[in-house]
């Protein structure tokens, strides 16, 4: 294999920001598409040194293990607050929160929707995958109606459960977000579209706009009790109509304009 | 095959959990799962050694970052 790899270009392998250490997410499960943008990005922008990362409580509770940059985990929901303490202490760091939908839209929206309304200089990544993954396949507020999740075991209902919530909408209605936006990965083509998406939420705070979230929709192939495959194609037929795909707040793009930045 | 091998893939086969993404992914149909087991009990994901595009969307996909993607300098190495 060297002799093949000595007569090759090399177009794609781990970034340097990820530690190595294999993911404890399920087969499947695009937690790790999602670590793997983030670490590129890190890796082209040079942020690797100046990196704070907050992990959530959730599935990806183990963040700052496959990240190689500073962090810590914050209780749950509470990372967009221990976030703002560590930006504005450090203002010279880049201070990035990877969240779950349990964590960020449910025991933790009072956090989010301040942090994101005072237009705290951080960037927010937000997994939406309908259900609190960690604990088993509860409801959680994302959970789509008629979804069957442990804790709805006949649906969700409206009547009963409430609607699903909607935080790229909520994010549109705050002053202090610089870039909101929705994305997906289930396909391949989705992927370099979610980079880019990310990539504006990191201007936000690096050229000192705003506010910047990007909310992944993920798979959860484990508690929707579907293969990875499957998985994939329930979220483009369903998930995709209850959480319309698109840029939500974009004030990012004028700004890089302005200062010349592609 | 009909088309030239443009590339090559590695998967770290320890590292696989045997999602079937890239699999999935694949425009070229050149990856399938191993018969044999890695030490965590999954059939690997394997490059069957031939027709690799170079697209990049098995690594795009993959959500353990197991494969790494090669371009050859000049594409005769197609059989």
């Amino acid at each position: 294999m060297s002799e093949q790899v000595k007569d090759a270009i090399l177009l794609a392998s781990m970034p340097k920001s990820l530690s190595g250490k294999e993911f404890t997410y399920c087969p499947g499960c695009h937690h790790g598409i999602v670590h793997r943008l983030i670490a590129e990005l890190i890796d082209e922008f040079g942020l690797k040194e100046k990196t704070l990362l907050v992990a959530p409580v959730g599935c990806s509770v183990f963040a700052y293990e496959f990240f190689d940059v500073d962090g810590t985990v914050a209780a749950h929901g509470r990372a967009l607050a221990v976030a703002t303490g560590m930006k504005r202490a450090r203002p010279d760091m880049f201070v990035l929160t990877y969240q779950g939908d349990g964590d960020l839209a449910a025991i933790g929206t009072a956090e989010t929707i301040h942090a994101a309304n005072r237009g705290e200089r951080i960037t927010t990544v937000f997994i939406n995958n309908a259900v609190y993954g960690m604990t088993g396949g509860q409801m959680a507020p994302t959970t789509l109606l008629g979804m069957k999740t442990t804790t709805s075991p006949y649906g969700r209902d409206p009547k009963r459960e409430g609607y699903p919530i909607h935080i790229m909408e909520i994010m549109k209605a705050l002053p202090g977000v610089a870039y909101a936006e929705r994305v997906k990965v289930s396909k391949p083509q989705d992927v370099p579209k979610a980079k880019m998406a990310i990539k504006k939420a990191f201007y936000a705070q690096l050229l000192d706009v705003g506010f910047g979230i990007v909310e992944v929709l993920s798979t959860c192939p484990t508690n929707w009790g579907m293969d990875p495959v499957e998985a994939g194609k329930w979220l483009d037929e369903n998930m995709v109509k209850e959480f319309p795909l698109g840029v939500y707040v974009d004030k990012v793009t004028e700004v890089m304009k302005e200062k010349g930045v592609k | 095959m009909a088309r030239k091998t443009l590339g090559f893939i590695e998967i770290d086969q320890e590292r696989c959990k045997g999602c079937g993404l890239c699999i999935n992914a694949c425009p070229a149909n050149v990856i399938r799962f191993s018969e044999e087991f890695n030490s965590k009990g999954y059939h690997p994901a394997e490059y069957i050694g031939e027709g690799c595009i170079a697209c990049q969307f098995c690594y795009y996909t993959c959500p353990d970052v197991c494969i790494t993607v090669y371009r050859y300098k000049t594409p005769a190495l197609s059989k």
